[in-house]
């Protein structure tokens, strides 16, 4: 008994001195590990801190910070949708932060208005078509897309996935649910196939000519046409004279129960910078969200766009609502 | 060890098990009033006849795939008997959503196929569609056979052929012989394998997804991450558990009365000699589905595999590899021993009580595993809670967490998952060690721990080595609980896959893919070395 004792005690010292170890931040993170390890071994490089992360789905990270509580390792919450932010936010897992610094460098609708999380790179959700089939003129909006003129040429991804729960989401925000829901229902009418499974798969089915438009992020575009250069694919802006293109953010925030909050703060100030903006949104070409920052020149190419103002916290708001609605509509 | 002992350690195991089903199964008394409405009214109804549709339909495929290559490959001799006995065990080692993947990538309009197809027509044609309920169906039966298969063909190895040929010399036929003798007495070992595969079907998400194919599963999900509410998931999470288990006590009750015993080394079947259009019919059998399920997915992935290698592949591979190969060694090795104490209490004291506990233990293979491993957490987080308070209070130390991001919580939490995959293999094969047995062996002066030594482990060991197999592949391809409970910095191959797959990248996700097909290799290879004798 008296070994177990011992042996007991000495791991709690070793664990207490491993935690005692200031310079180091824990990272929960749902945005990749080949997108963030290359931002924080820069981070680390550069400020001498430490940047321990481990990867997941949001809905397990949440879930993770819930159970542990006051125990848990993690200071900051990285996810790749404002939806599961605002989730986090609504749980109370995340806590304000008061920065000069963070309200510059990210616009005031990719940050909650409550300034417990912040966007750190957008990820634009847009118009993609078929260039032999289809010529720019021909469209205009995103509500459109249900018009009879497309009736057998639409093709859309699976509504089981938060980007269209999100665009949705933010199409109620902006009409009302009456009026979306009417605009979803005209969508599944025209569609040319069953929804797909992920955007690449959509967008291939575009070039190949299975339908005419559809609706994807721009950087499954991007990575797509960097591997088949020669793609039929047009990229298009709607809603130009309206509510403007539909954005989502990937994003962070300090959790509440942060040891180190200080250095949690520091890294997330830091990831809004100039500095690190272009390695957080390049590598999966991606939108800066910092304004004073220039995208990838590849994305860049793409022409600039404006940006539905609409505060993305509204995402996660209505994101069940969204959820409902396209139940309703049969979209599947 | 004494009637209590056994029933205490059964009761012990279950426990285990019982906690995080019982965080789940909790859901039940608080009803979500916000969601159900809606499911019931716009979800649920188009759901059940998918899921319905699912279930069928693999049990049909994995029965007629596993069963008839068990026979053919157990009891008859054709060309290439020996190679196809154990290669149509490796698509064990590529993870259903894998091939799935491969398959609608090369199937669907846009894929390789139909591209040329077209070409080759001048426009448009008919095809079926891949993203449906047969393309489902079969690509789940391809990959979930080898359960079926595994099993069944110990149950045939073991048969002996005694009742064969009684049943020969009673006027039946070769094949009368097969459907009212061969098959009935091998009816737990198919049983085990099927229900593994249906609860894996049932469980699934990564597979369904690939096709957009709606079952029970989504709605769970849905319910979690669309309308954020985890209580509303349980529920639904819940409402699968309690299926699920009266699904395995009709089986038991069915099968209530029913003795099996184990025929003795010696009587080793003659194999049935196949010749002429039936052998190759055999080979070509076997070929065909080797092919389908293992050869043209893992010959996709090599494709892919090969545009990313110089890019993603670095030295952290071997940490991943020996990640994986150590948590699929060590929780087989923790599984297989549980599931043995489990099937031997049931033996030896098979009242309700232990029966009920080693049926509840086994319930953690039907939940969706992004549920489960919430509901291993909470328990654990509160442990760990525990423990805090006491390192403050004792020591005035603060510790931060001590058992989450351990080996401690990992083990035990795949024990929770995938116990059935120990226990359904061990479970059948104990229906061989008759009492009977014991009896001869106590006549003999063997008791007690000799006799469980040298008589029933021997017995046992198809199963043992069946159960161990499958536990380390199914360990390795786990992702949630993996996810979920991992130390910092301690990726696995399965984890890498779903590193690449979160952002929709599956051509990257083939190099680990592949990856973990050869670290399956390892314990399949075991397993046939060692039971492989005939």
């Amino acid at each position: 008994m008296r070994i177990l004792k011992i042996l007991f005690v000495g791991a709690l010292v070793s664990l207490a001195a491993a935690s005692a170890c200031a310079a180091e931040v824990v990272v929960y993170s749902a945005r990749n590990e080949q997108l963030i390890k290359p931002l924080f071994d820069a981070y680390s490089k550069e400020s001498g801190v430490q940047v321990k992360f481990i990867t997941d789905k949001e809905g397990a990270l949440l879930q993770r910070l819930r159970a542990e509580g006051q125990n848990t390792p993690a200071e900051l919450l990285l996810t790749v949708d404002a939806g599961n932010l605002w989730e986090a936010a609504r749980e109370g897992l995340l806590k304000p932060v008061a920065s000069q610094t963070l309200n510059a460098n990210v616009p005031a609708h990719l940050r909650d208005p409550g300034s417990q999380w912040f966007g750190l790179s957008v990820r634009a959700r847009t118009i993609f078509f078929n260039q032999q089939k289809v010529k720019p003129a021909d469209l205009s909006t995103y509500e459109d897309l249900g018009s009879a003129k497309w009736k057998g040429r639409l093709c859309l991804r699976t509504s089981k996935k938060v980007y269209n729960q999100s665009l949705v989401a933010m199409m109620i925000a902006e009409h009302g649910e009456a009026k979306a829901e009417q605009v979803v229902k005209s969508w599944v009418a025209n569609l040319a196939t069953e929804p797909f499974p992920d955007d690449t798969k959509m967008l291939e089915a575009i070039a190949a000519g299975q339908c005419d438009a559809g609706i994807a992020n721009t950087y499954y575009f991007g990575r797509l046409m960097e591997k088949k250069a020669g793609l039929a694919l047009g990229i298009f802006w709607p809603n130009q004279q309206g509510s403007g293109v539909h954005v989502n953010v990937s994003g962070a925030g300090v959790v509440r129960h942060a040891r180190h909050e200080k250095e949690a703060v520091a890294l997330l100030e830091w990831l809004s910078s100039a500095r690190a903006q272009n390695l957080f949104a390049d590598v999966n070409l991606e939108y800066p969200v910092n304004p004073a920052v220039k995208a990838d020149p590849l994305v860049a190419a793409w022409g600039g766009f404006r940006q539905n103002p609409l505060n993305v916290a509204r995402a996660g708001e209505l994101q069940a609502a969204a959820v409902k609605l396209m139940d309703r509509a049969g979209y599947r | 060890m004494k009637r209590h002992g056994w029933r205490l350690a059964a009761t012990g195991i279950a426990l285990l098990i019982i906690v995080p089903l019982a965080v789940v199964l909790a859901s039940l008394f608080s009803p979500e009033r916000d969601v159900w409405p809606h499911l019931l009214e716009h979800v649920l109804p188009g759901l059940l006849g998918n899921t319905l549709r699912l279930v069928l339909g693999v049990g049909i495929g994995v029965t007629l795939l596993g069963v008839s290559l068990a026979w053919l490959t157990a009891v008859c001799e054709f060309p290439g008997r020996r190679f196809f006995s154990w290669a149509l065990l490796l698509p064990l080692a590529l993870p259903a959503y894998v091939t799935a993947f491969v398959y609608v990538a090369l199937l669907d309009f846009t894929g390789p196929l139909q591209t040329v197809l077209r070409e080759l027509a001048g426009g448009p044609l008919v095809f079926p569609a891949i993203r449906s309920a047969g393309g489902v169906i079969m690509v789940m039966s391809l990959a979930l056979y080898p359960y079926v298969y595994l099993l069944a063909r110990n149950a045939f190895l073991t048969q002996g052929k005694r009742a064969l040929e009684a049943a020969q010399s009673l006027g039946y036929s070769r094949r009368a012989g097969f459907f009212k003798v061969a098959l009935p007495l091998a009816r737990p070992w198919i049983m085990a394998g099927l229900l593994l595969a249906l609860m894996e079907t049932l469980a699934d998400f990564g597979t369904v997804a690939v096709f957009n194919y709606d079952t029970f599963t989504t709605a769970i999900y849905k319910t979690w991450f669309g309308l954020f509410s985890l209580q509303g998931a349980s529920q639904l999470a819940s409402v699968l558990i309690l299926l699920v288990f009266a699904l395995i006590a009709a089986e038991q009750v069915s099968r209530r009365g029913l003795r099996f015993t184990q025929a003795g080394r010696h009587s080793r079947m003659e194999r049935i000699i196949l010749r002429g259009p039936s052998a190759w019919l055999a080979s070509g059998f076997s070929a065909l589905v080797l092919l389908l399920a293992f050869v043209i997915p893992v010959a996709q992935l090599l494709l892919w595999a090969e545009k990313v290698v110089a890019q993603d592949f670095d030295a952290r591979y071997l940490g991943f590899l020996w990640h994986s190969l150590l948590l699929g060694a060590l929780a087989a090795a923790l599984i297989v021993a549980a599931a043995l104490v489990l099937s031997y209490a049931q033996r030896q004291h098979g009242d309700g009580w232990t029966r009920a506990m080693a049926r509840i233990a086994t319930l953690g293979y039907a939940v969706p595993g992004p549920v489960l491993a919430v509901g291993i957490v909470i328990p654990l987080a509160w442990l760990d809670q525990q423990l805090i308070g006491a390192a403050r209070n004792w020591f005035g130390i603060d510790s931060g967490l001590i058992l989450q991001g351990t080996l401690l919580v990992m083990l035990p939490a795949y024990l929770t998952r995938f116990l059935a995959v120990g226990y359904n293999p061990l479970d059948s094969a104990m229906q061989r060690v008759t009492r009977n047995l014991d009896e001869a062996a106590q006549s003999l002066g063997l008791s007690g721990l000799a006799m469980v030594r040298r008589v029933h482990l021997p017995m046992l060991r198809g199963g043992l080595l069946s159960a161990a197999a499958l536990v380390f592949v199914d360990v390795m391809k786990e992702m949630p609980i993996t996810l979920m409970t991992r130390p910092f910095g301690w990726d696995t191959l399965a984890v890498r896959i779903f590193e690449m797959t979160s952002e929709g990248e599956w051509e990257r996700a083939a190099l680990p893919a592949v990856a973990l097909v050869l670290a399956g290799l390892l314990p399949i290879a075991l397993l046939i070395k060692n039971t492989d004798k005939s």
